[in-house]
């Protein structure tokens, strides 16, 4: 999963360093992600997973780290096999 | 709102209200003059409400934004130039009173402000960045204890008058442009060299000249929270909120001046509607959209306040972003409905009826932080965010 969310920010994160050189748990706002580039990554990821997020989690700390991300995407995906 | 807090709420409308009067005598000589409102700010010091805001155990009396809302509508009745340097000034407040909860020095210099009604500016905009808050192009350089920062910034409200400003750079030379701090400068600990004059359409009083900026201080003034979670969490939202209100008083003014004027006409000509009636039943319909826009504003941040996840939600920052764009479309369209009840009377200075220099410092709303930007960021979130259509939600 953090690969492909790697890939997308790489993709779509317009940050000013590369993103291998990124923990999974450092602050990606802090990195020099913009709240545009949040949302396009957003879309990707939703277009990626065939998922649409759910109101509580369109806010910064969803998008805070690569490591967020994943849990908010498991989280979600995990929802939809239950339902 | 418990009994004590509504003794307090009224306490403080009424301490603004004497204010407001000072400011009132002053302002059009504020405005002619391009001069800052001291006999206004003066008075608002007299009254003791430059701290309000605070804790008590700093010496503030715990004021909630809603209450400072209603004091900026009282003021933005008399003085907008006095309400706006009001506004910023409690926007620095309420980003000193909750993002540097626990660091001694802030602490100490809340206190000061209770004690010494010391006046904070607020210096964010920069050459380069516009009005783009969350953008610094300046860095911070932190040597030791010490913190240096030089800054081209275009527009410092009453930057020569204040005894602080609280200036956004980057947080080193190597940071990101998002990667922001706030520090607290006092006085004694900066120069500014003018760079541009306020001479402008209104808000004259705020004589928000333009300055390189120039500090160093010991680094522990720097606030310990990220910009980013300052500007998101309280600074936007309390500045558009404190915005709209003082703009709701602007509008309010020009709405009662053209009531006093229709029903003058109605006094001397009895048994017929004067032709401005209609127009002035469109205004006050206006000033209730307004009134209610801000009003659910204050109330939805008063609900989320404390809780990081409501700030932080887009849904909020939409919310926050159309009572800015909405209320100051909308105060223009209402002082223009006066302006045409009022006619001449409006149009000329000095009389009671005069309403140039509302609709002049109205005109400022929609550039404040571009109404273009704000709608561009809201129709990013909207990529994602879906509309609430329920009515109460
Ligand atoms: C009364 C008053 C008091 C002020 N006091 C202070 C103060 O104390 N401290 C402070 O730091 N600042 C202050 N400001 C400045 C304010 O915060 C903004 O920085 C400023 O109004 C924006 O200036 P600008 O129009 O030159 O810049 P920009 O924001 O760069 O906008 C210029 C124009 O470009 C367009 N534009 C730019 N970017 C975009 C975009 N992304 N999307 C769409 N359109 C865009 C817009 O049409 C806009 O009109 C004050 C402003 C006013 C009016």
């Amino acid at each position: 999963m953090n690969d492909i969310i790697r890939e997308l920010l790489s993709k779509h994160g317009g940050l000013p360093v590369a993103v291998d050189q990124i923990a999974d748990t450092a602050d990606l706002y802090d990195a020099g992600l913009s709240s545009f580039a949040s949302v396009q990554l957003m879309l990707a990821l939703e277009d990626e997973f065939d998922i649409e997020f759910p109101e509580a989690y369109l806010n910064r700390k969803t998008f805070s780290s690569i490591a967020a991300i994943a849990e908010a995407l498991a989280d979600i995906t995990k929802d939809r096999q239950v339902a | 709102m418990n009994a004590s807090a509504q003794v307090a709420a009224l306490d403080l409308a009424e301490r603004a209200s004497r204010a407001a009067k000072v400011a009132a005598e002053f302002a059009d000589r504020v405005d002619a003059e391009g001069r800052f409102p001291v006999e206004g700010m003066n008075a608002i010091k007299a009254e003791r409400l430059m701290g309000v805001m605070i804790r008590p155990e700093l010496g503030g009396e715990a004021a909630t934004v809603t209450h400072i809302a209603d004091v900026c509508a009282i003021l933005g009745q008399s003085c907008a130039a006095t309400a706006m340097t009001y506004a910023m000034h409690q926007i620095q407040i309420a980003s000193l009173a909750d993002y540097a909860v626990g660091s001694a020095w802030h602490e100490a210099f809340l206190k000061r402000i209770c004690d010494e009604q010391l006046l904070v500016a607020s210096a964010t905009s920069e050459a380069g960045i516009g009005g783009n808050l969350r953008n610094s192009l300046c860095a911070i350089e932190v040597e030791g204890a010490t913190a240096r920062l030089t800054k081209d910034a275009t527009v410092i409200s009453y930057g020569a008058a204040a005894d602080a400003i609280m200036v956004t750079s980057r947080r080193n030379a190597e940071a990101a442009h998002s990667d922001q701090v706030a520090t607290l400068f006092l006085k004694e600990q900066y120069t500014l060299e003018q760079t541009s004059v306020w001479d402008t359409l209104g808000m004259r009083g705020t004589c928000s000249d333009g300055y390189i900026f120039r500090g160093e201080c010991p680094a522990e003034q720097i606030l310990p929270r990220p910009f980013a979670e300052i500007a998101a969490q309280s600074m936007l939202a309390v500045s558009h909120l404190l915005w709209g209100a003082l703009w709701y008083g602007i509008a309010a003014d020009a709405v009662a001046k053209s009531q006093a004027f229709v029903r003058a006409a109605a006094r001397k000509s009895p048994g017929q509607v004067p032709p401005g009636a209609l127009r002035l039943a469109e205004a006050s319909n206006l000033l209730q959209q307004v009134k209610a826009n801000v009003v659910a504003g204050l109330k939805q941040f008063e609900a989320a306040k404390g809780d990081g996840d409501a700030l932080n939600a887009m849904s909020f920052s939409v919310a926050m972003n159309n009572i800015k764009v909405g209320t100051s479309q909308m105060i223009l369209v209402i002082i223009n409905h006066c302006m045409l009840i009022c006619g001449i009377a409006a149009y000329k200075n000095g009389t009671p009826y005069s309403l140039g220099r509302h609709l002049r410092d109205a005109h400022s709303a929609q550039l404040m932080i571009s109404n273009d930007r704000i709608l561009g960021n809201t129709s990013t979130m909207l990529l994602v965010n879906k509309q609430d259509t329920s009515l109460l939600g």
